[in-house]
């Protein structure tokens, strides 16, 4: 038993951290949302592509890396963190969508250009989409199944949504070529990949509000030596720990023991949306006035928080699912 | 990261289960608390006849030797196989490791065997009417006299203080030092008349603990634990010892509970109630969050000696999972529930309990706050 990382997972931990922040440095993130709303920088999708990370989890022989949700779950958390504007996520998982779900055909037609980050995959449902603007697979999720959209025949219209470090936007039509194969074994692996994303969220969030508490001095001292606002960190703490405990254990059933995989999954994704909300809003409080200002940094994070909680089912709806799950009579 | 058991491990695991299989003495006694100790006390022996009482205890003191892992699966084992805590559990997880760590030849050799055997009760002497978060403004005062130590004072919270034969008692050894320095760490020999001991009545109508009283009690030199003026550190290693390993059977503990409170809930025809649905999935959450935690926390130390800082939450976690899942269950009983005999309401109100014992979770708060995320000192 080990539940750790190990030296490789390390190795990749590192390389994303220092990536992440310094290609996606807040003055950085500003500059894409005040710009272009909704945009990336394609030169950096480039670079991120070309370290292998767009195919991290696809099989070697779809020319992807062939590694884990762990090791997928490490780069959505570092990126998280970053808050960074980029089709990271919504590449990867059209990636889990085909490679759990797709016929060998259409692994053969898609896989490759995902892996290599020149034919993204996107995913959504018929209401948004994550970046799907000149996405060469988006795939859209609803109840009658899941369906690769053709690219040349569906527009997307952008909707202008709170969270501005990402593209979201419509579909004209949902109509498109059914995934036949485990559904269930791709939309787990998914709201893993979301999950781990809200936990650096969450952990940028307390990092923050901890950095602040130190610095801000109120009646002759740091604010963080009252108990008031070091107990509401200390309960940033506990949020993010939970996530982050959830989220490594379901990436690690995903790979591991698959059995294990959907009650995982909603644990993981559920807890992980609460916990970002609940810190992000936190951290506002912890700054007082100077977190609620358009020039601070922390309402990216509270928008993006709110907006991937809600991604792949709400908090309640998984929770919903883990009742189920775990032998409550419907 | 692999979660899985190793060979060796579960070897391990499958010989601590079929022992436990094969000698679990049943469900304590009800009613009489002496009958209910001798239980325990038996089974310590029995334990402790196959070696297994003293299971984190380095093998040249009679225990087993085992390795964190192997500790923290024995202890989620005794959970899930449901076998009684052995009688003198302070003793064996916070005594013995404090005479392992400071005392000298001649006090391992006197204390340690009869702790693993549970020929000799401990109980703890730390608390006091006006220091209770505030430990160390203690005031119970040790008077040096010919050949020892005289001290008068009171103590309280003192589990097992009527049975007990040693409590590790600090006192304040010299009023004129700051007061973390002014203490020492006695083992104090309970029976003798300048000690009294009352029971301390809680809320669910039992006396788990006590209240002692020491008038002029006496204690020889060679009962100093780790030296004069020592008893702040000393102390704290016992503390520590406290928390350590808690999470992982804890956590067993609580999904036992959780399966009977589903199984209630299904008998009376509420599994379908939306808000129950999603009361009972936070439950889960928090019990998983809790075991998963426990598990990194321990990973982290094999690896670098240091737990991690999600063992730190573990505690408040506990307590906070075991008050909300009584409560839910008084409340899906009904009043009948509340039963002064009944199981849930007995659990629902000791847990009130929980977020105070072993370290408030106001007082935890603050240790995170100042050690784990580095805040600043409230003093």
């Amino acid at each position: 038993m080990n539940f750790g990382f190990n030296d490789e997972q390390q190795e990749i931990k590192a390389t994303a951290k220092s990536f992440a922040q310094s290609r996606f440095k807040p003055d950085v993130v500003r500059k894409q949302v005040e710009s272009e709303p909704g945009g990336f920088d394609e030169a950096v999708w480039k670079e991120l592509s070309e370290l292998g990370w767009a195919g991290i989890a696809v099989s070697e022989e779809h020319g992807g890396q062939g590694l884990g949700m762990v090791e997928l779950v490490i780069l959505c958390e570092e990126l998280g963190y970053a808050v960074a504007p980029t089709p990271f996520l919504a590449n990867a998982c059209a990636g889990l969508a085909l490679e759990w779900a797709g016929s060998d055909e259409q692994k053969a037609a898609h896989l490759g250009g995902i892996a290599t980050g020149e034919a993204r995959g996107a995913v959504g449902s018929p209401d948004v989409f994550l970046d799907a603007e000149g996405a060469a697979v988006p795939i859209v999720f609803d109840e009658d199944g899941a369906r690769i959209l053709d690219p040349n025949s569906v527009t997307f219209d952008k909707l202008d949504l709170i969270d501005e470090t990402r593209g979201y936007s419509e579909p004209s039509s949902v109509d498109g070529e059914a995934l036949t194969g485990d559904l269930d074994a791709a939309s787990g692996r998914m709201s893993v990949a979301v999950a781990a994303e809200l936990t650096g969220i969450a952990q940028r969030a307390m990092d923050m509000a901890v950095e602040y508490a130190k610095e801000r001095h109120q009646f002759e001292r740091p604010i963080g030596a009252y108990q008031a606002v070091s107990h509401r960190c200390a309960d940033m703490l506990y949020a993010v720990e939970e996530a982050r405990s959830l989220t490594y254990y379901a990436a690690w059933a995903a790979d591991e023991e698959p059995d294990s995989l959907a009650l995982a999954a909603s644990m993981a994704k559920a807890r992980a949306a609460d916990a970002a909300w609940e810190v992000a809003k936190s951290s506002i409080q912890v700054h007082g006035g100077i977190g609620f200002t358009w020039e601070h940094d922390l309402h990216f994070l509270l928008k993006r928080a709110r907006a991937s909680g809600q991604l792949f089912g709400s908090s309640s709806a998984h929770r919903e699912r883990v009742a189920g799950l775990i032998g409550m009579a419907a | 990261m692999d979660l899985t058991l190793t060979a060796d491990e579960e070897a391990f695991r499958d010989e601590v289960r079929t022992w436990l299989a094969d000698n679990n003495p049943g469900p304590e006694p009800d009613g009489d608390d002496s009958a209910k100790f001798e239980f325990q006390r038996t089974w310590q022996r029995t334990m402790h006849d196959a070696g297994w009482a003293g299971v984190a205890w380095p093998k040249e003191y009679g225990g087993r030797g085992a390795s964190l892992l192997e500790q923290t699966i024995f202890y989620a084992e005794m959970a899930r196989a449901k076998v009684p805590r052995p009688a003198n559990i302070l003793g064996l997880v916070m005594g013995g490791p404090v005479v392992m760590a400071h005392g000298d030849e001649s006090q391992k050799e006197r204390f340690l065997e009869p702790i693993l055997s549970a020929e000799e009760i401990w109980c703890q002497g730390f608390s006091e009417p006006e220091s209770g978060s505030d430990l160390a403004s203690l005031k119970t005062k040790a008077v040096k006299v010919e050949g020892g130590w005289e001290v008068t004072g009171q103590k309280v919270w003192t589990t097992l203080g009527h049975i007990a034969k040693w409590c590790m008692l600090v006192a304040r050894s010299d009023f004129d030092a700051p007061k973390h320095k002014g203490l020492t760490y006695f083992i104090c020999d309970m029976e003798q008349d300048g000690i009294e001991v009352r029971p301390l009545v809680q809320i669910t109508g039992e006396a788990e603990f006590n209240e002692v009283f020491f008038e002029g009690a006496f204690v020889p030199d060679e009962n100093v634990m780790g030296g004069v003026g020592n008893g702040w550190m000393v102390a704290i290693t016992t503390l520590m010892n406290e928390r350590a390993g808690l999470g992982a059977s804890a956590a067993v503990g609580l999904q036992n509970d959780l399966e009977n409170l589903i199984e209630l809930i299904n008998e009376r025809g509420l599994g379908s109630d939306p808000i129950l649905r999603q009361k009972i999935a936070a439950l889960k959450m928090g019990t998983e969050a809790l075991s998963l935690g426990a598990m990194r926390s321990l990973s982290q130390q094999i690896k670098t000696g240091i737990p991690g800082p999600e063992g730190s939450v573990a505690k408040l976690q506990w307590g906070s999972i075991n008050q909300e899942m009584t409560e839910l269950a008084t409340e899906i009983l009904g009043p009948a529930a509340l039963g002064k005999d009944s199981d849930w309401g007995y659990k629902m109100l000791r847990s009130r309990a929980n977020s105070i014992e072993g370290g408030t979770s106001e007082v935890l708060k603050n240790i995170i706050a100042e050690r784990v995320l580095g805040l600043p000192k409230l003093r």
